[in-house]
């Protein structure tokens, strides 16, 4: 895959203007009506073409049920694109991409859709060049994934052993909503596609932050030295909306808080946060790093008490009135699904051994923040013990996420005027200053990376896995004794069972 | 906020900043470096303005000196600005008479940000050797901009006989999009051997210069360089391949047509580089650009280049689409 890139006379690793440019390729989209594909995914196509980083020989197919020409779905697309693109439109960058849009209709069993979509795409790397490289983006529900994934191979569209030209699948999450469906998910993709070249998005893992972690941690030399069991009593990883599920009904009934948020994205803030240093960046390296302390991750004995559930009421929130979790629309009056879930989790290898991590997910919380926050144990706190215990805290390390990303750094320091009065005060660094305005959305750089073949920021099934097996002793210990979510206002920072988790290790949630 | 001060000296200056955060409130100094424009009476605002454009992606305090008349007698005029119009920066103008009037690292130590990397950027006239100035030789980077000079293609000599690492240029800059594109060209498997390269634009653009002996001394392959007869910036570049020809032909400010043997022509989004995002770009990273360097110090002498006059076709279309000499 890099041989090209190695042999090209023009390129030079320590020419780090020149960035990559996707080459010719094809990207067929599955749920184009879906609201990813309208407000980030084909917004992100228009943005990287502005940007340049698009190929001239590149196609984007849509596949969907409606009744649509090539020109309605152009319609669609421009519509996206001048709604939510975060690059100005232009109308000559439009007509670039605008030649190469088709659109295939067709149901996601349909055998004769999936042929004409093949002839679609051998027209295209006719036409325009796409050189057999196709990626299929399925944006759609994972119950339709079988369907799609058994059409594109029995018409030939998934291997490209006969053909030219790579093939790549590009799956969103949810990845299963337990271990055996993930697995058996997995089976169906990876019969048709081989394992590399399935993109799991996590879209988290495109963010700049979140990148930024590694940088934090091991391009610098004054955290990584306090970076473990010695230093560091606990770490709390948070992610929390302020927003109910407005419309998602659909999907977030029956899967609730655990499954969306805790399974994926914190599991993999946690894996960057406390797994050892890769020796390359590269996929397989950072990857595996990553495996391995999610396979170090061990479970309390006590999943009750270690745990929390919660849904949010209706009430007042921030001046206005909100509804609450049963009483939105198409929720069932008699729900359990839980809107907010903390659980505690513990590493059992060297560097981490005794430091619990609390995660915690959740909507209708405070505010919005995903944070990392890193606390250190206390000073011993001889020579201040005059001072009142509580005035000063432990020094903390919180990775700001989103929004305001930075970090922040907690530490005691003398009240000015007074003997020795102490308190703690924060210092800032704010990523979103450091950072160009227009930052590039994260649907930008994994689509990029999926043309070009890129895989470090996508987990692997292996991660999938493991972290279903965190998951899962919970999953089913909560169903198992009908542990039923209990209510906490919204705007409020989750129910009591909450605070009780941490109060009983004689720890409480940071206010993020 | 803007505060002016008459007759005044860099020390006074750093306490009127010191005293304006905090009357503002603005107290954490997220400042990633200290960006010192040099710049000639009457042509700092274009510079300022990128500056402070450039600062949102790079937040940094810009000092700006304007040398006034060096004969005159000694004085010193400050002028500061933070927030609001100042952008993501601290804005300081200095205005320089009499001794003054030389940047120099004296004057203006005092202003500089702690344990920052400084960057150093003339963008108009070019400094007998910019790592030998006062200023340069204290700076990370020194920006120059030969475009803008009064014979670009000498102070491109200029520019490669005093070469030191941690020197740039604007010329260079403005080629990243171009470079880009033929980098990606290349990307796919050559079956044929590229034998000359063809680059087209203005006389007066070092960037057409620069842009040839690059793709010269990559490939291997002998340069030819046809002035147009008209005002206009780069706007094609061939590849000659024994199957043909690979162009890269940008009529105006914004679309490129590719066109390579045996496939259909493509169009690219190939849009002239404004000021700011060419300082941005520099400011992206603040050590030596070791392949600019190889371009003056190895390329350019060893290229075979050949100059010819071209006889470009007027590009049609609307004038307001014309690129300016120096455009790449």
């Amino acid at each position: 895959m890099s041989a090209p890139q190695d042999s090209n006379p023009l390129r030079d690793p320590q020419d780090r203007r020149l960035t990559r440019v996707a080459g010719p390729s094809a990207l067929v989209l599955f749920g184009v009506t879906g609201d990813l594909a309208r407000k980030k995914l084909l917004p992100a196509i228009y943005d990287l073409m502005n940007r340049g980083l698009l190929p001239p020989r590149f196609a984007l197919v849509g596949f969907g049920r409606r009744d649509w020409s090539d020109d309605d779905f152009r319609a669609q697309v421009r519509e996206a694109v001048e709604n939510h693109a975060r690059t100005p439109f232009r109308e000559d960058v439009w007509n670039q991409l605008t030649a190469g849009i088709r659109f295939v209709q067709g149901a996601f069993d349909d055998a004769e859709a999936f042929g004409r979509l093949k002839e679609t795409l051998e027209e295209l790397d006719k036409t325009r060049g796409t050189l057999g490289n196709h990626a299929f983006y399925l944006s759609i529900p994972p119950n339709a994934f079988e369907a799609v994934c058994t059409q594109l191979a029995e018409n030939g569209l998934a291997s490209s052993e006969q053909t030219e030209g790579w093939r790549r699948v590009v799956i969103e999450k949810p990845f299963g909503h337990d271990l055996e469906s993930a697995r058996e998910l997995n089976e169906i993709v990876e019969s048709v596609f081989p394992a590399d070249s399935v993109f799991r998005i996590d879209h988290y893992l495109g963010k700049e932050t979140v990148q930024n972690i590694l940088a934090l941690r091991f391009a610098n030399e004054m955290f990584e030295p306090l970076w473990n069991a010695n230093y560091v009593d606990h770490v709390q990883i948070t992610m929390a909306e302020d927003i109910g599920i407005g419309s998602r009904a659909g999907y977030y009934e029956g899967v609730g808080a655990a499954r969306d948020v805790i399974q994926n994205h914190l599991l993999q803030l946690l894996a960057l946060t406390a797994m050892e240093e890769p020796i390359r960046f590269d996929a397989e390296y950072l990857r595996d790093e990553k495996a391995k302390v999610l396979a170090a991750v061990t479970l309390p004995d006590d999943l009750e008490s270690y745990s929390s559930l919660g849904q949010y009421a209706g009430g007042f929130q921030g001046g206005e009135e909100v509804k609450g979790f049963k009483e939105e629309q198409d929720i069932p009056s008699d729900s359990r699904t839980e809107t907010f879930a903390a659980i505690k989790l513990d590493i059992n290898n060297r560097r981490w051994a005794g430091v619990p991590f609390y995660l915690r997910a959740g909507k209708r919380l405070g505010r919005r923040v995903t944070e990392i926050a890193v606390v250190f144990k206390r000073s011993p706190n001889l020579l201040f013990r005059e001072n009142s215990y509580e005035e000063f805290g432990q020094n903390a390390i919180v990775i700001r996420i989103q929004p305001d990303e930075g970090v922040t750094i907690r530490f005691a320091s003398k009240v000015p005027g007074t003997q020795m009065e102490l308190r703690d005060v924060s210092m800032d660094f704010g990523y979103g200053h450091s950072f160009t305005e227009s930052s590039p959305e994260a649907y930008e750089r994994l689509i990029l990376d999926v043309l070009l073949g890129e895989p470090p920021l996508f987990p692997r099934h292996e991660e999938v896995e493991l972290s279903w097996k965190i998951l899962d002793p919970f999953e089913k210990y909560w169903g198992d004794h009908g542990v039923a979510p209990e209510e906490y206002a919204p705007g409020s920072w989750g129910p009591e069972s909450a605070h009780r988790l941490l109060a009983r290790d004689g720890r409480a949630w940071r206010r993020p | 906020m803007i505060r002016t001060l008459k007759d005044t000296t860099s020390s006074d200056v750093d306490k009127e900043l010191a005293k304006m955060r905090e009357e503002t409130g603005i107290r954490t100094l997220g400042r990633v470096l200290t960006l010192v424009i040099m710049a000639d009476m009457g042509h700092s605002e274009r510079a300022i303005e990128a500056a402070i454009a450039a600062s949102h992606e790079h937040p940094c305090r810009i000092i700006v000196h304007i040398s006034h008349d060096p004969k005159a007698a000694n004085r010193l005029d400050a002028e500061a600005s933070m927030g609001g119009d100042a952008g993501a920066s601290e804005i300081v103008v200095l205005r320089g008479w009499g001794e003054s009037a030389h940047a120099s690292e004296s004057l203006i130590a005092a202003l500089l940000l702690p344990d920052a990397p400084i960057v150093a950027w003339w963008p108009h006239s070019l400094p007998d050797c910019p790592a030998d100035h006062s200023i340069g030789r204290i700076a990370h980077r020194r920006i120059t901009d030969s475009a803008r000079a009064e014979v670009p293609w000498d102070s491109l000599n200029e520019l490669r006989k005093r070469y030191t690492p941690g020197d740039t240029d604007l010329a260079w800059t403005r080629l990243t999009l171009w470079r880009i594109q033929l980098a990606a060209v290349m990307d796919e498997p050559q079956k044929h051997r590229i034998n000359k390269v063809i680059v087209e634009g203005s006389e007066k653009s070092p960037s057409v210069l620069l842009l040839g002996t690059w793709i010269g001394y990559r490939l291997g392959a002998t340069v030819e360089i046809r002035e147009s007869p008209q005002p206009r910036g780069l706007y094609r570049v061939t590849l000659c391949r024994d199957d043909g020809e690979v162009t890269i032909y940008r009529p105006g400010r914004n679309i490129a047509t590719l066109s390579i043997p045996g496939s259909a022509d493509q169009q690219i989004a190939l849009p002239v580089r404004s000021l700011a995002e060419c300082l941005a770009e520099e400011l992206r990273r603040l050590d030596p650009d070791e392949v600019f360097g190889e371009v003056l110090n190895e390329a350019l002498s060893r290229s075979e280049v050949r100059f010819t006059q071209g006889s470009a076709p007027v590009p049609a279309g609307d004038p307001s689409d014309y690129t300016e000499v120096y455009d790449a």
